[in-house]
């Protein structure tokens, strides 16, 4: 194996060390073909193992009734052709009503989430974009709430969020006194805005962090140009930081979407596994009508449209942002 | 979308290459060889895998008060037990990973509310007579507990390992200053009592309205004095029925109507209500064995009575005297063990005379065979009112497989309900019985 890698892998004598691949090519294509592939390899495998697999089970699993009475062998459940999605994506039963319910809930959450995240990384990428005392410490702290564990925060704001001894509530009615009645967080309505507040607060810094690298590839001609021009702040930032931040925000704003509708973490542990209706996230609403119910048949095919739907919004957004950049 | 750029540079010299290669290796040795571990059945193991459940303050006080048996254990017999303490919220999910998979624990505790649930997957040793047997023999165990180890007219699928009850705990000092002579043995007493205990931060009666299992042992026990049933003789679910509707009403109306109980109750999940009772913020708490909690935070047996939970004063027709369901924590054992011969000792050694008087008395349980029920360890007055529920007036909850399926759909229903009393809106049983028919749609298998 070590001389198949070696010889053929070998610079022919005399050429620099900086030719264009093309002529290295011309060497000996035949022979180093495999070692993309072979260093490929593992990422492959593990790939498979860790998501293709589990998907395919997932899809083949939607297809058969697996409930507590065929867990043990579960490769026996009988099976039921589309019973599963027929019973939980019909929105004329129970089951489908809530699916769509849910579904309305988390699109409005993600876009949400995505948003406020998305500006309140903005604005701190450019607000530190210059140096100054203090600088380092700031992106720090700003980056804290994402090196934080997960469950670990979000426990923190369960406790920060409760009625009589919450912090928020504190702050709210006890110091500025904005209402007279102390509001429920962990219930009700206002569990939308606690499980936003909570999502924006871990998914910003993420979005700070990309968007800060991004402006360090912004040259500053660009901004000295539009400076002597007379642009002021919003013009140079429209004019000069967005259009140049544009290839990271599509990467950015994609993958904030699909981790933010997807989170299971932040519902789960903020409200201990059953979620308020007005927060009823569709990964907990899953895990519900699946772990919680004992019927993973049902869980998988809501799974599976998951998957479909945000397969979907994947592939739209990207021949939509890929005609684009054709255009520009 | 961090890699760096292509290097612009020519192919890399040979020794890179070939360390490209080892890394590749390496990294896929560790997940060939993971695939192809599959043990050797040839030797027994000599160490039994145990998870028992959180029966005390914290996981590691648990561990503390089991490891020393534990260790006995071993003396006598030569095994070995790891034992690792599972939080409530995990429990289950590891128990159908563990069901599913046909990997870990050899003997588990299971709530014995999940008995049918669980045996309708198969995954667990039948404790038919003769394994009974091997364990002491049917008689030894206490029947109602007995019962609560899985479906009707078929062999138990556990053991019943500690037994609970609920009760009423009442503040006595809060009750003297209430001019209230005595525990109430009906509803409309407890109300009475709740509403001359509720002034200013201080409130009547505990209610951990966000606790989905708290919420469906309520509405058991409701539905029981109501002459209802949350399932047919078929095992069909009837969560709507009249009597279930005025059973969910009357306890939720505990808060909304009698509001004897804090808003903010709507929110809790966490024990806080028993936090609330031991810091003598509410009066009345209707809890399990909670004795050795209330110590824990500080509140001494003297300061509190404990009386059976009360029943309707005029049953409708078909009324039950139920006032508890059948609570306890059952000991099963995985059909994937190894060493089955091992793991049924160490359930013979769980439910010895010498083991039950030891760990009931740790955690203020009631024991669950009948040899050792008039040991001193059970004589104080809280034991001796759960014995007397239990032994008089409890029922197991209904033994059908999608039994914690109805602890969840309904138990769901009444916190979305008082969290709906808690925001300041009214509850008809108009809602109650769209809530409870929502549930019932929801319910398969």
């Amino acid at each position: 194996m070590a001389t198949t890698v070696s010889a053929p892998g070998r610079a022919p004598a005399g050429a620099r060390p900086g030719a264009p691949r093309g002529q290295d090519r011309l060497a000996g294509p035949a022979r180093r073909s495999w070692l993309p592939y072979a260093l490929l390899l593992p990422a492959i495998v593990l790939e498979l193992a860790v998501h293709v697999v589990p998907m395919v089970v997932g899809v083949w699993m939607s297809l058969r009734e697996v409930t507590q009475f065929h867990i043990r062998d579960w490769s026996g459940a009988p099976f039921i052709g589309l019973d599963n999605y027929r019973i939980t994506l019909d929105p004329g039963s129970t089951a489908g009503r809530e699916l769509m319910h849910s579904f309305a809930v988390t699109l409005t959450y993600t876009v949400l989430s995505v948003l406020l995240s998305w500006a309140f990384g903005l604005a701190a990428a450019v607000v530190l974009q210059r140096p100054f005392r203090g600088r380092g410490v700031l992106r720090t702290l700003f980056l804290t709430p994402y090196a934080l564990p997960v469950y670990a925060a979000v426990i923190t704001w369960t406790f920060m969020f409760q009625r009589d001894t919450g912090l928020i509530n504190h702050v709210l009615v006890d110091n500025l006194g904005l209402t007279d009645e102390r509001p429920f967080w962990l219930i009700g309505d206002n569990a939308f805005v606690a499980v936003l507040v909570v999502s924006v607060w871990r998914m910003w810094p993420f979005a700070f962090l990309c968007l800060m690298a991004g402006l360090q590839n912004v040259p500053d001609d660009l901004y000295e140009a539009a400076y002597l021009d007379g642009a002021g702040f919003w013009r140079r930032l429209t004019s000069v930081t967005l259009p140049m931040l544009r290839p990271v925000n599509h990467v950015l704003v994609l993958v904030l979407f699909l981790w933010t509708f997807n989170d299971f973490n932040t519902p789960y542990v903020l409200f201990g596994g059953s979620a308020p209706r007005a927060a009823d996230l569709i990964s907990v609403h899953i895990y519900q009508s699946s772990f919680i119910t004992w019927d993973f048949g049902a869980g998988a095919a809501m799974s599976v449209a998951l998957l479909l739907f945000l397969l979907l919004v994947t592939v739209t957004y990207l021949l939509v942002i890929n005609r684009g950049r054709r255009r520009a | 979308m961090f890699s760096p750029p292509p290097s612009p540079a020519g192919p890399p010299p040979r020794p890179k290459r070939l360390l490209a290669a080892a890394v590749a290796a390496a990294l896929l040795t560790p997940f060939l060889s993971a695939c192809g571990d599959s043990g050797n059945p040839a030797q027994a193991p000599k160490t039994l895998t145990y998870w028992a459940s959180n029966q005390g303050a914290s996981l590691e006080a648990d561990k503390q008060i089991l490891q020393p048996e534990l260790d006995k254990f071993e003396r006598q017999t030569g095994i070995k037990v790891s034992v690792e303490v599972v939080p409530w919220s995990d429990l289950l999910n590891r128990l159908l990973a563990a069901a599913t998979s046909g990997q870990g624990p050899d003997v588990v505790n299971i709530g014995n509310t999940w008995s049918a649930s669980l045996q309708a997957t198969g995954a667990f040793v039948q404790f038919d007579d003769a394994t009974l047997g091997a364990v002491g023999g049917r008689n030894r165990f206490v029947p109602a507990a007995l019962a609560a180890a899985g479906a009707p007219n078929q062999p138990p699928t556990a053991v019943p390992l500690y037994s609970l009850a609920y009760a009423l705990y009442y503040n006595k000092k809060m009750f003297a200053d209430a001019g209230i002579p005595a525990a109430p043995t009906t509803w409309e007493q407890l109300v009475d009592a709740g509403r001359k205990l509720t002034k200013g931060q201080q409130w009547g009666l505990a209610i951990e309205g966000a606790n989905i299992s708290e919420n469906a042992h309520h509405a058991f026990t409701f539905s029981q004095q109501y002459g209802g049933e949350w399932f047919d003789a078929a095992g069909k679910p009837t969560f709507d029925t009249p009597q279930n509707v005025a059973a969910v009403k009357r306890y939720i109306d505990l808060m909304a109507v009698d509001k004897i109980a804090n808003p903010s109750n709507a929110e809790y999940a966490q024990n806080q209500s028993v936090s609330d009772f031991a810091n003598g913020k509410v009066g009345m708490l209707l809890w399990q064995a909670v004795g050795s909690a209330l110590k824990a935070q500080n509140m001494p047996a003297d300061a509190y009575g404990v009386a059976p939970v009360p029943f309707l004063a005029s049953p409708p027709a078909g009324g039950k005297r139920v006032n508890s369901m059948v609570a306890g924590i059952n000991l099963a054992v995985y059909k994937h063990t190894k060493n089955r011969d091992a793991a049924l000792q160490f359930v013979k050694f769980m439910t010895s005379d010498e083991e039950q008087v030891a760990l009931n008395k740790t955690y203020g349980s009631l024991p669950s065979v009948t040899t050792v029920s008039g040991d001193a360890a059970f004589q104080a007055p809280e034991q001796k009112v759960l014995a007397g529920v239990l032994g008089s007036s409890a029922a197991p909850l209904p033994q059908v497989p999608q039994e914690s399926q109805f602890e969840t759909l309904v138990g769901t229903a009444m916190k979305d309900l008082f969290a709906q009393v808690a925001s300041g809106g009214r509850v008809t049983e108009a809602d109650i019985k769209s809530k409870l028919s929502d549930a019932q749609s929801q319910m398969r298998g």
